[in-house]
């Protein structure tokens, strides 16, 4: 066995370019497997963290339909209220259910002006579980608690010079001027991944209303439910609770819940359809590199009739010259997957320099030993069926008509 | 009957009665588009014995029906009709992986033009005959080794066939052809592609392998190169056997088989 594996190399060690060059087709194909996973195990994490989906309990609901711009909720017509809230956190399947208003204000500091969005926590204990459902930690200073008046909770972005458009760290007990109005910084909080938290800035309900008279009204409404086994269920119980409230029919609803399974589906079809999409591309690839093989593998079998006569004279039998022939080809797979998955590998690699140059660091590729060992033992698995039918071909070579060969 | 000690005895004494028989052809006849309405008689009822330590050429021009000869010979082919016993065993019906064991170790091959694998080193080119029989590494190496010495091609060992002058490169082929240690060495044209001193020397080696009790076929339109070396010729004839030639002290005498 070794010594057709030495000989097979051997051979190929004095092939010509022409061989390495139809293995081209397998690198590639590999090489964009490769990373499309390493980094597409990336993407996936960070769309859902991007969007907030982190607690898989909490059903969110909005006024509006998806074709409203801006933030959650806003510009909605009719807009959800304390009420909503209210009869929603009635429902049996909800365990409890608070508004939020999100909102953009202009916000000075360091004598600079920027707009920035701005996400209220409820003024009773409840806020407590905003901390908790987004697993809020802090970095400096503290939260906010209940009897605060005009403080502000600032996402780790904000704090940073560079990225907070204030040319100036903001610290705990730094003052911003909001709307015309002072207010201290209370607390940092560390970085999330997720810019929903890193680039806003909490504060409380009854400033807000102060600075903008949202009165009774929510842009979002979140919903905890008991179980998460009800999750539909509890959906669509508010989903019927809000058509009654509203008075819409079935079908015409102008408010939107949504659960985080729904959202994550929603994405993870997206990336899956991205998906299927490159590995067909790298199907057609592979294929046309495993043709090559086979094309190189009937060249070398031609060229080398008269060694195959040689050979079976001196004693090789058809499954020996089959072996011979078949390695080769195999070795040639195992090559271009070897290298493929090298090419992958810094592609991804690259990748993940960019991103960190973007500022994107949170952005983690997966490098899965099992990715690799599979891709690897995929195009040997390629190579071998390639050169499966030139094998046999040459294994059946009459000898003395290959012997006569020149 | 005899014991083995009696047996050399008498072998010593009398070989023409005790001379071990390596190949028979009986009747053997090889046909080209058989089932056509004018088949081609490549060998027409050959018969042909070859006796062990003997140094035969067979000889003819071409279209006599020598290559034929050398592939029925050296089990590459089966023949149509009739019977080829190599070694005491009936070949004529062996299927190609039985008759590649069979040639394997019983017929060591000289070309014309050497075919040496060309990515193979010399010693590498020696070893393959050893790794279709399943040899261990080292006696592969110990047999290899030996057989570069027996060339005078030890220094060469590691050099690649294209790195060789066509005399070194038939000599690889001698040392190659002697791997398995065959009962008979057959050897096409050995000279065909040589000019005449290196011919000489590759004659010389295969002389003195001869002189050593090795049974030798060589396959030559050359004449001279049959005269010269041979202890008996089959002379070939438009598929036929036109006569029998033997030296026998130094004369050329036609025999009956």
């Amino acid at each position: 066995m070794k010594d057709y594996f030495v000989f097979a190399f051997k051979n190929l060690k004095r092939r010509g370019l022409r061989s390495w060059l139809t293995l081209l087709g397998i690198f590639i194909g590999i090489a964009s497997v490769v990373s499309l996973i390493s980094l597409g195990a990336a993407l996936k994490d960070t769309v859902n963290s991007q969007f907030g989906i982190s607690s898989t309990d909490l059903i969110t609901i909005q006024a509006g339909g998806l074709n409203s711009y801006g933030p959650p909720g806003s510009g909605a017509v009719n807009p959800l209220t304390k009420k909503d809230m209210e009869e929603i956190k009635k429902l049996s399947l909800v365990e409890i259910s608070f508004g939020r208003n999100i909102e953009i204000l202009k916000t000075k500091f360091n004598k600079k002006t920027n707009f920035i969005y701005y996400a209220t926590i409820p003024d009773d204990e409840i806020k407590k579980k905003i901390y908790e459902f987004e697993e809020l930690k802090i970095k400096e200073g503290r939260f906010i608690s209940t009897g605060d008046n005009n403080v502000v909770l600032l996402g780790n972005d904000l704090t940073n010079k560079d990225k907070n458009g204030f040319d100036k760290i903001i610290k705990p007990e730094d003052r911003l001027e909001i709307q015309n109005k002072n207010f201290t910084v209370i607390g940092i909080l560390e970085k999330k991944g997720s810019f929903t938290i890193d680039q806003a800035i909490l504060i409380q309900e009854k400033s807000l209303n102060a600075l903008r008279d949202t009165g009774d009204t929510f842009d979002i409404i979140i919903a905890k439910v008991k179980s998460k086994e009800d999750m539909d269920l509890a959906k669509k119980n508010i989903e019927k609770l809000l058509r009654e409230r509203r008075n819409v029919k079935e079908g015409e609803e102008d408010f939107q819940v949504s659960t985080p399974e729904a959202s994550l589906a929603t994405v993870n079809q997206i990336l899956i359809g991205i998906q299927i999409f490159i590995v067909m591309i790298a199907s057609i690839s592979i294929l046309v590199g495993s043709i090559g093989v086979a094309n190189t593998m009937y060249a070398s079998v031609l060229e080398r009739k008269k060694e195959i006569g040689t050979m079976k004279a001196i004693g090789a039998r058809n499954s020996e010259i089959f072996k011979i022939f078949l390695f080769e080809s195999a070795i040639l797979g195992l090559i271009a997957g070897i290298v493929g998955v090298l090419l992958g590998f810094l592609f991804t690699f690259i990748g993940e320099i960019i991103l960190i140059q973007l500022g994107w660091s949170f952005l983690k590729p997966a490098y899965p030993w099992y990715l690799f060992l599979g891709c690897i033992l995929f195009a040997l698995l390629t190579g071998s069926f390639a050169g499966l039918i030139p094998a046999i071909n040459a294994s059946r070579k009459n000898p003395v008509d290959s012997l006569r060969y020149e | 009957m005899f014991s083995n000690t009696d047996n050399r005895i008498f072998k010593l004494i009398n070989p023409i009665i005790f001379m071990k028989e390596v190949i028979r052809l009986e009747n053997v006849s090889k046909i080209y588009k058989q089932d056509t309405p004018n088949p081609v008689y490549a060998l027409k009822d050959v018969n042909l014995v070859i006796n062990e330590g003997d140094f035969v050429a067979i000889m003819g021009p071409s279209g006599s029906g020598k290559s034929t000869g050398m592939n029925l010979i050296g089990s590459l082919d089966v023949p149509t009709k009739g019977r080829i016993i190599l070694d005491k065993h009936n070949i004529s019906h062996l299927t190609e992986s039985d008759l590649a064991q069979v040639r394997g170790k019983k017929i060591g091959f000289i070309f014309q033009q050497f075919n040496l694998i060309p990515n193979l080193t010399a010693k590498e080119n020696i070893i393959l005959p050893m790794n279709f029989q399943y040899l261990s590494e080292e006696e592969k190496e110990k047999r290899a080794v030996a057989l570069l010495k027996l060339v005078e091609l030890e220094e060469r060992m590691n050099h690649y066939p294209s790195e060789l002058s066509g005399g070194q490169q038939q000599r690889v082929a001698i040392a190659r052809s002697l791997a398995n240690n065959p009962e008979v060495i057959l050897a096409d044209e050995p000279t065909g592609n040589l000019d005449t001193r290196t011919g000489e020397i590759v004659m010389r080696f295969l002389k003195k392998l001869n002189e050593k009790g090795k049974t030798i076929i060589i396959v030559t339109h050359d004449k001279n190169l049959a005269l010269n070396s041979a202890k008996t010729i089959y002379w070939l004839k438009d598929g036929q056997i036109e006569k029998i030639t033997k030296k026998i002290n130094d004369q050329w005498k036609e025999v009956k088989l």
